[in-house]
């Protein structure tokens, strides 16, 4: 699974990262998380809210940090 | 709902504590509490009401509103939507790329990056709850005046040759965009008001702390004298002190309040926190990347007046 935290430095997009990693070390899933900073990749993503997520490609959240419930859902049913 | 607040601040103070009334120690605890039960409610339902209010008004949405406008109509659609359209400080630069990408006019997009920090709800609800509604509601009026003035402002002045150049060649993608149920909308809301109190909630303690002694102990003293109304320039010297200084809405109160108690005017004292909140040498580096020094110097020099402005205005209505 490929996963990217899109942010340009904000505690809230760090703190996403944490969470996302949390939340696969608990699941047991091995994968490659990012962090992308870049604004021209943020925008060609659609993305105008950080901290976004993404997912295999897809945009699977934007401007709000999940819950690690939530996360565990989202990361879960991307397998 | 007050009175009772009221009564249960009593009740602790004076009946469980066994504190007398009229000593000053008593007095300035039964405030305190007073105060901090008060604003903790206010805070904790306006911010899950306006989180849910916002979930409607997704970036995306504001981006196709704006886009089908002109100026002027653009601005004022703008400074409102920059109060719904949910977004931190961080997240300044990417709207302002989506924005201009969408083709909605600079000084439209300005209007937008300007009233979303400068009418802050955490703000608001400590400006209701230790000012009342009369100097609440004059915030939003003036922060929402302040966006679309120097919106419509910079727009005149055509400064679009000032956008770093890359930024006009990025190519917004399409997110797919889920309409989130309402009970996602709630949980999301309530997770956010969470993260709020967190990060305020120390200053709220901080702020009406300070209201309370100045409350129960502070004379006015010679700050009346030097930023009072005798002094024509307090209002522009508050906002140059201001522009460099950071801190969040909720630490700035308590200056606020420590400010018009000692005798500085209302419009003074909001003008200070305005350009506090509003502008910022960490948000002047983050639209660095997007803006050159001369828009950017541009851009901070017409927010900064208009902050003048209102800080007069203010002074001259309140009294």
């Amino acid at each position: 699974m490929e996963i990217r935290v899109l942010g340009i430095g904000c505690a809230r997009c760090n703190e996403l990262e944490k969470r996302v990693k949390d939340a696969l070390a608990e699941l047991g899933i091995a994968a490659n998380v990012e962090h992308v900073t870049d604004l021209k990749e943020i925008a060609a993503l659609g993305v105008l809210m950080t901290p976004g997520l993404v997912i295999d490609g897809k945009v699977a959240s934007q401007g709000k940090v999940p819950s690690k419930d939530e996360l565990k859902k989202l990361l879960g049913g991307g397998k | 709902m007050p009175d009772l607040l009221k009564q249960l601040a009593d009740l602790l103070v004076y009946r469980w504590f066994g504190l007398r009334a009229g000593a000053h120690l008593a007095d300035a605890l039964d405030f305190f509490i007073y105060d901090v039960i008060k604003i903790l409610l206010l805070l904790t339902a306006i911010i899950f009401v306006v989180s849910v209010i916002r979930s409607f008004f997704p970036p995306e949405k504001t981006r196709q509103i704006l886009g089908r406008k002109r100026s002027w109509v653009g601005n004022i659609l703008a400074a409102l939507l920059g109060i719904v359209t949910p977004f931190c400080s961080c997240s300044a630069v990417p709207l302002f790329i989506g924005f201009l990408e969408a083709g909605i006019p600079l000084g439209v997009t300005l209007s937008f990056l300007i009233s979303s920090p400068t009418v802050n709800e955490v703000a608001l609800i400590m400006l209701l709850g230790l000012f009342g509604w009369k100097v609440a509601v004059l915030y939003i009026a003036s922060g929402v005046g302040i966006a679309i003035v120097a919106g419509i402002i910079l727009g005149q002045l055509k400064l679009e040759r000032f956008v770093e150049e890359y930024v006009y060649q990025i190519k917004v993608g399409a997110a797919d965009y889920v309409r989130p149920t309402f009970r996602q909308r709630a949980t999301d809301a309530w997770a956010y008001t969470g993260e709020i109190l967190k990060k305020v909630g120390p200053w709220v303690l901080v702020g009406v702390g300070a209201g309370a002694l100045i409350h129960g102990y502070v004379p006015v003293n010679w700050l009346a004298k030097v930023a009072g109304r005798g002094n024509p320039f307090a209002v522009p010297i508050a906002v140059l002190i201001g522009v460099p200084l950071y801190s969040n809405a909720a630490g700035t109160i308590p200056i606020v309040q420590a400010l018009t108690a000692k005798g500085v005017p209302i419009g003074t004292a909001l003008a200070l926190m305005m350009a506090v909140t509003a502008l910022s040498l960490p948000e002047a580096i983050i639209l660095r990347r997007v803006m050159k020094p001369r828009l950017l110097a541009i851009y901070f020099g017409v927010v900064a007046l208009a902050i003048v402005f209102v800080g007069y205005l203010f002074n001259a209505v309140i009294r």
